[in-house]
């Protein structure tokens, strides 16, 4: 029997709010351990929680992009476990009545057909802190707890069962990514465990409509990892289902050792989390002024963005996929637009030449110091003839390194192009005169080597010469 | 004269016309505390020469002219489950017994503020759960009345600290009675204000829906300044009620004629003692000599009030008390290396027999199969009884019931049975439930030399009207004795 997998994602993204969930604490990543508690967020005794609204309104701005329908009025609740890391011994989640339900993510697939994933709901919960084992120690096995993370704010987006393959799980998860970035809702990293993923996987006969056993692993946290273990546990579901012996639903965690997906421990499995109300919150109101304030305030999105720039400028879906990949890259983009309104030529060279840059420096955005207005002087130089198109390559690696100004470097390594038709002259005769052998060959009918002759003055002058002069007097002196 | 006798509105006339001295003040009542406390047991921690180095402080500033407080060198004595920044708090527990909170709670701001003087934290049934105070792991209060008679719970400390002159005024807590019952035990007034008028913040959680800190005073006058100070809306608790409360002391004194009061069917049963029954409607009886109405109403539901206190206030405790793990503050059992361990010792040799029955009932009926069962079913007939005293009060402006169905009972007379026990709360948990404003205010004796409580119950944000009419019963009943 053909069997097609069904995978589910439950996102878990830190918001990048400037203090935490319910008290006032930082959120800053990297401090020293422990340092950025207070009362609230260390569970003393007799402390209450007050939600943050600015979580609130991060949580509104994904809801709107992804179309969900923000509920008049959500609640928090209590999620129960004992953990050193959870100093409250609960955790203040959603349950009965998130943030928001019913939306979805339109993802592109490779060979540019799209989808929508529907998103069942998403939801506002604090962070727990981190726990450090250490294998070793005076007394044999440590745990240290750092409490800093302890209450930030999370979103957790809970998807719908829509996916049909690794492939797709992964490019769901990256356009997730892409739009809480975009949004500026989170920064998304995956390595500080800003996002990470839960998923689930069960299979069932192509054209079957009744879901099969699902299992799950969770806190996956590079975009790699799902791909793996989904495809690991779609085989290891194949292989049970083929031989008749059924999934059993099971929480599995991968195994780096083993390069296999393993049942988690079976305690975990069991735990009750006895949700309920949480009585120290009353519900959260969301009216309709509140939802209209936050949706004016939502900038273009990545979707709307990546269609205007297919009409408006003409390029082609490949490209508008890269410059739209970020929001400063496609702001970036427009920017250079507005001074030097060609389209094709300005993102032929961010696609090519910035893109490149920054790939071989490692370079994020806020390394990255041209400005448009200096991009475009460099296309200027180019249209003024001052440089060819190679030096200004090279011009821009300056630029990219040293932060300066295109002509200034032009001007100071003494990068202009040599349009002294006498000059060119002088190094075509120079080449020719050292060049004796291959020019008896080349009058004997070697006529290829006109082009090794224009290489050589080239190498003469330093790349500076202008190409098309360079071609024009050599075959004046070549006679032909 | 004996200072700690008065009343603290007196105490204040006399210290604003010089008097006394907040230094004299503060003494009277540290030297009774000396006298009573070996009988009585009323405090964990006292802070004798902290409050009087805090009054030395205030009798300066008076000297000087300056403004001073409301409350400048009034003592006050706090439950010990409520927080004093620096002070050790108990919450009359071995858990907590060495936790010292690093803030303080928005009533104890507050009452800073208007220069109160707090000189002690008091006992307490551990972790406000006890209808006898007998559940503290620092003792039992006794009953100033008879020593072998339990003070009430769980606010035990407090009532008795007042009813005994060692503060003129305390601060307590009332999930299902615990100020109210205490304060009819012990012959004092206690209020219970509507839920959301006092913040919880800072006041360790029993059950956070039910939870509210209430005042434990002589007189109806400072029922209502002690309320005044500390009540008002803040920020730091989301249950808070946004909403401004008129004068208390002055909305008071506006008469009650045409008032009408309703005496609840359900709370003068059978099973009500013969000598409370009497004394509570003796006195509405005297009411309506001063113009009071009184209509007989029926909260058909106060039946199933104790069974859904329990499960709702349990369920609560059972995730407000998972905090105390051994992890971070508190006790933590010695010798364990595997984290399970730890936390099973620590919580069982940390919280005594009552938190511990209390954590399994509200942890079984939240579990998973059972939720629905309990914990739901217990919502609904929540909201039910909800329903009854909105009804009720369309008919009428206060109901006025017994506070307890019994006079103070013996110390031990209860323990090995919980539920005789629970019965004790059977007419203070329904204003919990429902939210409402609800006083006690002693209204005579049993032939046993026993304080007897009416408790009067309003609407929610009714305290004016509350205050208004035991404020009358006050002068009433003082005219009926000084007659005698
Ligand atoms: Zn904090």
């Amino acid at each position: 029997m053909d069997y097609e997998p069904v995978i589910g994602l439950e996102v878990h993204i830190q918001l990048l709010t400037s203090s935490k969930l319910f008290c006032g604490c930082s959120t800053q990543f990297g401090a020293p351990p422990n340092s950025q508690t207070c009362a609230i967020c260390l569970g003393l005794p007799g402390v209450l929680p007050v939600v943050n609204r600015r979580a609130v309104e991060y949580g509104m701005r994904l809801a709107l992009a992804t179309g969900c329908r923000i509920l008049p009025e959500c609640s928090f609740s209590r999620k129960n476990y004992f953990y050193p890391d959870l100093p409250k011994g609960y955790q203040i989640t959603q349950y009965e009545k998130p943030l928001a339900k019913d939306g979805g993510l339109e993802i592109c697939l490779d060979g540019g057909r799209k989808k929508r994933v529907r998103i069942e709901r998403i939801q506002l919960e604090e962070d727990a802190g981190k726990s450090l084992h250490l294998e070793e120690g005076p007394t044999g096995g440590e745990t240290f707890i750092d409490l800093n993370r302890c209450g930030i704010p999370l979103l957790e987006v809970v998807s719908y069962p829509d996916m049909r393959s690794p492939e797709e799980a992964r490019i769901y998860l990256e356009t997730l990514r892409q739009l809480v970035q975009w949004l500026e809702i989170s920064d998304g990293d995956l390595e500080k465990g800003s996002f990470r993923c839960d998923v689930n996987v069960s299979l069932r006969p192509r054209g079957a409509t009744k879901l099969g056993t699902r299992t799950e692993a969770k806190n996956l946290n590079s975009f790699k990892g799902v791909e793996r273990t989904l495809r690991f546990e779609i085989s290891r579901q194949h292989a049970l289902l083929r031989s008749g012996k059924g999934v059993r639903q099971e929480t599995l965690q991968w195994d780096a050792r083993a390069q296999a997906a393993l049942p988690a421990r079976k305690k975990e499995e069991a735990y009750d989390y006895r949700y309920f109300p949480e009585p120290d919150l009353v519900h959260l109101q969301i009216g309709k002024k509140w939802i209209e304030q936050i949706r004016e305030s939502l900038p273009e999105l990545p979707s709307q963005r990546r269609e205007r720039f297919m009409n408006q400028y003409g390029l082609r879906a490949d490209d508008v996929r890269i410059l739209v990949s970020t929001r400063q890259l496609a702001d970036y983009y427009e920017g250079c637009l507005r001074l030097y309104n060609r389209p094709k030529i300005v993102a032929n060279w961010i696609i090519r030449e910035l893109l490149r840059e920054l790939n071989q420096r490692r370079w994020g955005p806020e390394e990255f110091k041209v400005r448009p207005s200096d991009l475009v002087g460099l296309f200027r130089l180019i249209d003024q003839g001052v440089i060819s198109e190679r030096i200004a390559k090279e011009v821009f690696a300056q630029m990219v390194e040293t932060g300066e100004k295109p002509k200034r470097i032009v001007e100071e390594r003494g990068m202009v192009q040599v349009q002294d038709e006498r000059e060119i002259s002088s190094a075509i005769g120079e080449v020719l005169r050292e060049e004796k052998e291959n020019l008896a060959k080349y009058r004997a009918g070697k006529i290829g080597l006109f082009h090794y002759f224009v290489g050589q003055v080239m190498k003469k002058t330093r790349g500076k010469a202008n190409p098309q002069l360079v071609n024009r007097v050599l075959k004046e002196k070549l006679g032909d | 004269m004996k200072l700690h006798l008065l009343p603290a509105h007196s105490l204040l006339a006399l210290l604003g016309r010089g008097e006394v001295s907040a230094e004299e003040v503060v003494s009277s009542f540290l030297h009774r505390v000396e006298e009573v406390e070996g009988d009585l047991n009323a405090f964990i921690t006292l802070f004798s020469q902290d409050s009087l180095t805090q009054a030395r402080e205030v009798d300066k500033l008076r000297a000087k002219g300056e403004r001073v407080g409301r409350l400048a060198g009034v003592p006050i004595a706090i439950k010990d489950n409520i927080c004093v920044q620096g002070k050790r708090m108990t919450c009359g527990s071995r858990m907590l017994s060495n936790f010292v909170p690093p803030y303080d709670a928005t009533v104890v701001r507050r009452l800073k503020e208007e220069g109160a003087i707090i000189i002690g934290k008091t006992n307490m049934d551990e972790f406000a759960m006890g209808s006898s105070n007998e559940n503290s792991f620092f003792g039992p209060v006794k009953n100033p009345f008879d020593s072998q008679r339990v003070s009430g719970g769980s606010s035990g400390g407090s009532a008795a600290a007042v009813s005994a002159g060692e503060a003129p005024m305390a601060l307590g807590s009332d999930t299902g009675g615990s100020v109210r019952l205490p304060a009819s035990f012990c012959g004092v007034v206690g209020l219970k204000p509507t839920y959301g008028l006092v913040s919880r913040f800072g006041l360790v959680a029993f059950a956070s829906s039910l939870d509210q800190i209430g005042v434990l005073t002589r007189d109806v006058e400072d029922c209502a300044l002690l309320l005044e100070v500390i009540a008002g809306y803040d920020p730091q608790d989301s249950t808070s009620i946004d909403q401004h409360l008129p004068d208390l002391v002055l909305e008071m004194k506006k008469g009650i004629k045409g008032l009408r009061v309703g005496l609840p069917e359900e709370y003068f049963s059978p099973e009500v003692d013969p000598q409370v029954k009497e004394a509570v409607l003796r006195a509405v009886n005297q009411l309506t000599l001063e113009g009071v109405e009184v209509e007989r109403v029926n909260l058909p539901h106060t039946t199933s009030a104790i069974a859904t206190y329990y499960i709702i206030a349990d369920a609560e405790a059972s995730s407000n008390l998972a905090r105390y793990d051994g992890a971070r503050y508190g006790y933590r059992a010695q010798g364990t290396r595997v984290l399970l361990d730890m936390y099973s010792r620590t919580r069982n040799e940390g919280f005594g027999d009552e938190v511990k029955r209390r954590i399994m009932l509200g942890t079984y009926v939240l579990s998973s199969g059972y939720y629905d069962a309990y914990y739901l079913q217990a919502q609904k007939a929540r909201t039910l009884i909800r329903k009854d005293f909105e009804e009720a009060f369309c008919r009428c402006d206060l109901l006025v019931t017994p506070t307890s169905p019994t006079p103070a009972f013996k110390l031990g007379e209860k323990m090995d049975d919980p539920l005789l026990m629970y019965l004790s709360d059977s007419f203070t948990v329904p204003a919990n439930l429902a939210g409402l404003p609800s006083l006690s205010i002693p209204c005579g004796m049993t032939r046993e030399g026993l304080p007897i409580g009416m408790q009067i119950i309003g609407p929610p944000l009714g305290e004016s009207q509350i205050l208004g009419l035991a404020s009358i019963y006050e002068q009433v009943a003082s005219k009926g004795r000084d007659g005698l």
